[in-house]
């Protein structure tokens, strides 16, 4: 009872954002969150650490048959836990984020901004609570409708506002599938709830079922060909709703999908092999594309993509595992998935966040333009390098550790593998790494023109530091990096318990047993290097402290008149893939030559751009098409009152021909 | 740790005994064994020039490195004997946490503001990052093989699968970790240390502005990953029950010849034009995948 009208204060409460003076909303909404996630925060740890099983806390009742009841199993406290902490430390860094516009926007604007804000965060966590149908798909509407508010916030020029729009008509393309999948289950069970999944499952073939929530659910988390929304939206955001959409919204993508497939109980392996192929060209394609992003803020949302392909690997062969009774692959490839989760959420919105300051200080989210900015701003650097080498998957940090599982359930499930399963995991094993690759490509490229080098804009140069309220709660985002990645058995125990309890392959402590002594080694050797790097670098200042140390300029091959211009620049550094990854990637130059009888060349522009070919050929092509059909009968629409009573007479006419020869 | 100090011992020899093989093919007196160690503590002695370009990053670079180089060190056995730190999947870690090292070597380039280096990092990450599925490959095959999944039973455990053929698999196994070893170490036929040429550099261009201690460091690291690859080839071809004194003295010939034949390849053959380099590396994966079909029709899953 107390849970129950808390609750529903908290979401009374928003509405008073309006109602506070402008000076005092920023508080006003922080109280609020730091409420819900006190609340709700400890709902889902009595639940992780088995006080209540399972925890039901009924809202109301408005008709029959649909109940707002928030349950909340293990999956769901993970979500909640996940949730609280980017929505949290996103708002924490807004302040300092949005005080230039402070000015410039009027209280209404902020007033919607921040309650779209908190709605954002409350729908995101009903949606993890609620399992019958019509609230379900309630709250995934607020929650399209609060991200698309946010998204236009900034919506002084028009590509933004255009952005937004198109995001929430895709939005409600993926929600309509989610509906169809809903109604067909109302009809087969006549209950509308992700409760009636196991009796249909149970009955009917599971693959249709699963493929229509699929579809809809895909939308949401981003995976290639319906991503086409995400590189869009998140730069145009501002930063902490970025780090947000980007490090939690779309994880409600897979929220779905994994409440879908928990009843699953055949055609496992179809489904395991069509997440998992799916799951590998998102993770492949996505980071083949952030590569050649110039803009920062995008080449970060094609990083999401990547990364919801590694969550669905895991995904795809803990399925697979299921579908196959190897419990270790389908315990290891769940479990590397849902850590993926967390993982990817802490990261993400610190990259976000930081490209945000770097924003926040030279205007410019073309990289082209940056440079140098390590100097100028160094605590924003190591955040978002500590965020580059963490979602690289490097050790020490928190990406190697759902790495590590996912390979591990690749690698274990190999001995005795039938022949096809041999070959899909050994092609899943060489895509991982080859995205792992890439992924380091991409970001020495992002942190190296961002942060080093020198200053390629006046912008870039006089970049200052950012205030400590946008820097401060970050550093809790990275203590958590680190504790996942040094002290890796904490962590994945908790995961391990979810995903045993959720799947019911309970039982398996010889595997989780022996995994912990891995991850308690991996720990350890983490710490070896930690300790030597330590050792090395304090011998080295104790060597350098008494020799002869100068600073000179760099190495110019003989050429001392060298300026910030011709350093490398983005497009320089991915020259070399660029010309590789042609087939796939069809980068388009613009130069107009220079003519023969052109003695002094005149001024001219270069310009290279390249195109989601997803997008061209599954979005923008067959749009146009039917617009240019759609065009073409538009001839008829003449305006003129004596051509329609025409189409009318032409009408009836043809009804009456028709009634005659008794064809209608 | 006889794995690991064996790794130590044979760095101090191995890039003497390439250097005095070039030498020696083509024709040249040459230095002795020991100059590279010697050029080592004359880096050591010596002070540092910093670019003003550069930062903090450029900075702790080489010491992360060598850092991740040591790291990787701990985790080879030597004959029957376990490695320093041991566990399932840990060549995942090993894997990884060299490209940490790589990482913070490009990173380290574009921090110095130079065409020539920011050239070098993009060659570096480009095939770097192409190289990475061939280990993997033949890793997983290797797990597949054995059933196990770490570098200390994986080799334990390869001479006695049963297998006849199994000499077949770890010929190809050190072939790629040699061609492996080659491209991570930025030798012949991908890169060539000895080129003057800035535009034709990959690895020597990163390292351009570095002096002194943090050379050093560069080398020493270079050296011991020499060792490391060369360790991992020896643990591949040798049976891990053998005699124990008899395994220090093939140990040391394994290296030694690994050594020798980098010597050769160098002395007697032209670097690849660098858009030829891709192609190149991919062939490696390419093998690395029909090692895998090998390995389904050794164990009669593919008839």
């Amino acid at each position: 009872m107390f849970s129950t009208v808390t609750f529903l204060i908290i979401l009374l409460l928003t509405l008073l954002v309006f109602a506070i003076p402008k000076p005092l909303k920023y508080h006003y909404t922080l109280g609020l969150l730091v409420a819900g996630t006190a609340l709700t925060t400890a709902w889902s740890i009595s639940v992780l650490t088995g006080t209540e099983i399972l925890k039901e806390i009924p809202l109301f009742t408005p008709a029959a048959g649909s109940r707002f009841v928030l349950v909340i199993d293990p999956l769901s406290a993970f979500f909640i836990l996940v949730i609280n902490i980017t929505v949290l430390i996103g708002f924490l860094y807004a302040r300092g984020y949005l005080a230039p516009y402070g000015q410039r926007m009027n209280a209404l604007r902020f007033s919607i901004h921040y309650f779209s804000y908190l709605w954002l965060w409350l729908s995101m966590l009903m949606v993890v609570m609620i399992r019958d149908g019509l609230p379900f798909l309630i709250v995934w509407e607020i929650m399209a409708l609060s991200s698309f508010f946010l998204v236009i916030f900034d919506a002084e020029e028009r590509s933004i506002m255009k952005t937004g729009i198109s995001y929430l008509i895709q939005m409600h393309v993926g929600m309509f599938f989610i509906l169809v999948a809903f109604l067909l289950l109302q009809n087969e069970t006549g209950k509308m709830s992700f409760d009636a999944l196991g009796e249909y499952f149970s009955v009917h073939r599971n693959l249709p079922l699963f493929l229509l929530f699929f579809a809809g659910f895909a939308i949401k988390a981003g995976f290639i060909p319906l991503h086409t929304w995400l590189p869009e939206a998140h730069p145009a955001a501002p930063s902490h709703v970025s780090g947000v959409m980007s490090g939690v919204m779309i994880k409600m993508g897979i929220y779905g999908i994994l409440r879908v497939l928990i009843p699953m109980q055949s055609d496992l392996l179809e489904t395991g092999v069509i997440i998992l192929v799916v799951s590998l060209i998102s993770g492949i394609m996505g980071v083949m594309m952030a590569i050649v992003q110039h803009d920062l803020k995008r080449l970060l949302a094609y990083h999401s993509i990547e990364n919801i392909g590694i969550i669905g690997i895991g995904l795809g062969l803990g399925v697979i595992g299921q579908a196959l009774g190897n419990p270790a692959l389908a315990l290891l490839g769940f479990s590397g998935g849902i850590l993926h989760i967390l993982n990817h959420s802490l990261f993400k919105s610190l990259l976000f966040f930081n490209a945000g300051s770097v924003y926040h200080a030279t205007h410019t989210r073309n990289m082209e333009q940056l440079g140098g900015v390590m100097k100028r701003m160094p605590w924003t650097a190591m955040l978002f390098l500590t965020g580059s080498l963490a979602i690289c998957g490097l050790p020490p940090f928190n990406g190697f550790i759902s790495e590590y599982l996912i390979y591990m359930g690749m690698f274990n499930s190999l001995s005795g593998a039938t022949l096809f399963h041999s070959i899909m995991i050994v092609g899943s094993v060489a895509s991982l790494s080859l995205i792992g690759g890439l992924a380091i490509f991409c970001f020495t490229k992002a942190f190296g023109v961002v942060f080093l080098g020198e200053p390629r804009s006046e912008a870039a140069r006089h970049a200052g530091e950012v205030s400590g309220s946008m820097i401060i709660p970050q550093l809790f985002t990275v203590a958590l990096i680190l504790l996942i990645g040094l002290g890796s058995p904490l962590v994945v125990k908790p995961v391990f318990n979810i995903v045993t309890r959720a799947w019911n392959l309970g039982g398996q402590p010889m595997i989780t047993g022996a995994f912990t002594s891995n991850l308690s080694q991996i720990s350890i050797a983490g710490g070896v290097f930690v300790v030597t790097l330590a050792v090395l670098l304090l011998y080295r200042r104790y060597h350098l402290s008494r020799r002869n140390v100068t600073a000179g300029p760099t190495w110019g091959c003989g050429y001392t008149a060298v300026t910030a211009k011709q350093q490398y620049t983005a497009t320089s550094f991915a020259y070399n893939y660029n010309h590789l990854a042609k087939p796939v990637l069809q980068t388009r130059k613009e130069i107009d030559e220079i003519g023969e009888s052109e003695i002094f060349p005149r001024r001219r522009k270069f310009v290279s751009h390249s195109d989601d070919l997803f997008r061209k050929y599954l979005i923008d092509r067959p749009v146009d098409l039917v617009a240019g059909l759609l065009k073409r009968i538009a001839v008829m629409q003449t305006g003129q009152i004596r051509h329609y009573i025409l189409y009318a007479f032409v009408f009836m006419l043809l009804v009456l021909l028709l009634a005659m020869f008794n064809i209608l | 740790m006889a794995g690991f100090i064996l790794i130590v011992v044979a760095a101090f020899f191995f890039p003497g005994i390439i250097l005095r093989t070039k030498s020696l093919a083509s024709g040249r007196k040459g230095p002795g064994i020991f100059q590279p160690l010697k050029d080592i503590v004359v880096l050591f002695r010596k002070g540092s020039v910093f670019s003003n370009t550069t930062g903090i990053i450029f900075r702790i670079a080489p010491s992360v490195t060598l850092a991740t180089v040591s790291g990787a060190m701990l985790l080879l056995p030597f004959a029957e004997q376990k490695a320093v730190i041991s566990f399932e999947g840990d060549f995942i870690f090993f894997a990884y946490l060299l490209a940490l090292g790589k990482f913070f070597t490009i990173i380290a380039a574009l921090d110095t503001g130079s065409s020539f280096e920011g050239m070098g990092a993009s060659r570096e990450a480009l095939f770097s990052m192409l190289v990475e599925p061939a280990f993997f490959v033949l890793l997983a095959t290797f797990a597949m093989f054995t059933g196990y999944t770490s570098f200390s039973v994986i080799f334990n455990h390869f001479y006695v699968t049963g297998n006849d053929y199994v000499l077949i698999y770890s010929i190809i196994g050190a072939y790629l970790f040699v061609q492996i070893a080659m491209v991570e170490n930025s030798r012949l036929p991908v890169d060539d240390p000895k080129t003057h040429l800035e535009l034709t550099m990959i690895h020597e261009v990163m390292i351009l502005d570095y002096s002194g201690f943090d050379k050093a460091l560069i080398h020493i690291g270079t050296y011991l990953k020499f060792a490391i690859y060369g360790s991992l080839i020896y643990n591949l071809v040798v049976p891990a029950g053998w005699n124990i004194m008899l395994q220090i003295g093939l140990f040391v010939a394994v290296q030694g010849l690994f050594a020798v034949v980098i010597g050769f390849t160098e002395s007697f053959r032209a670097r690849n034009k660098m858009n030829k380099n891709p192609k190149f590396i991919l062939t490696l994966s390419a093998i690395a995948l029909i090692a895998f079909i090998v390995i389904l029709i050794l164990t009669d899953k593919l008839a």
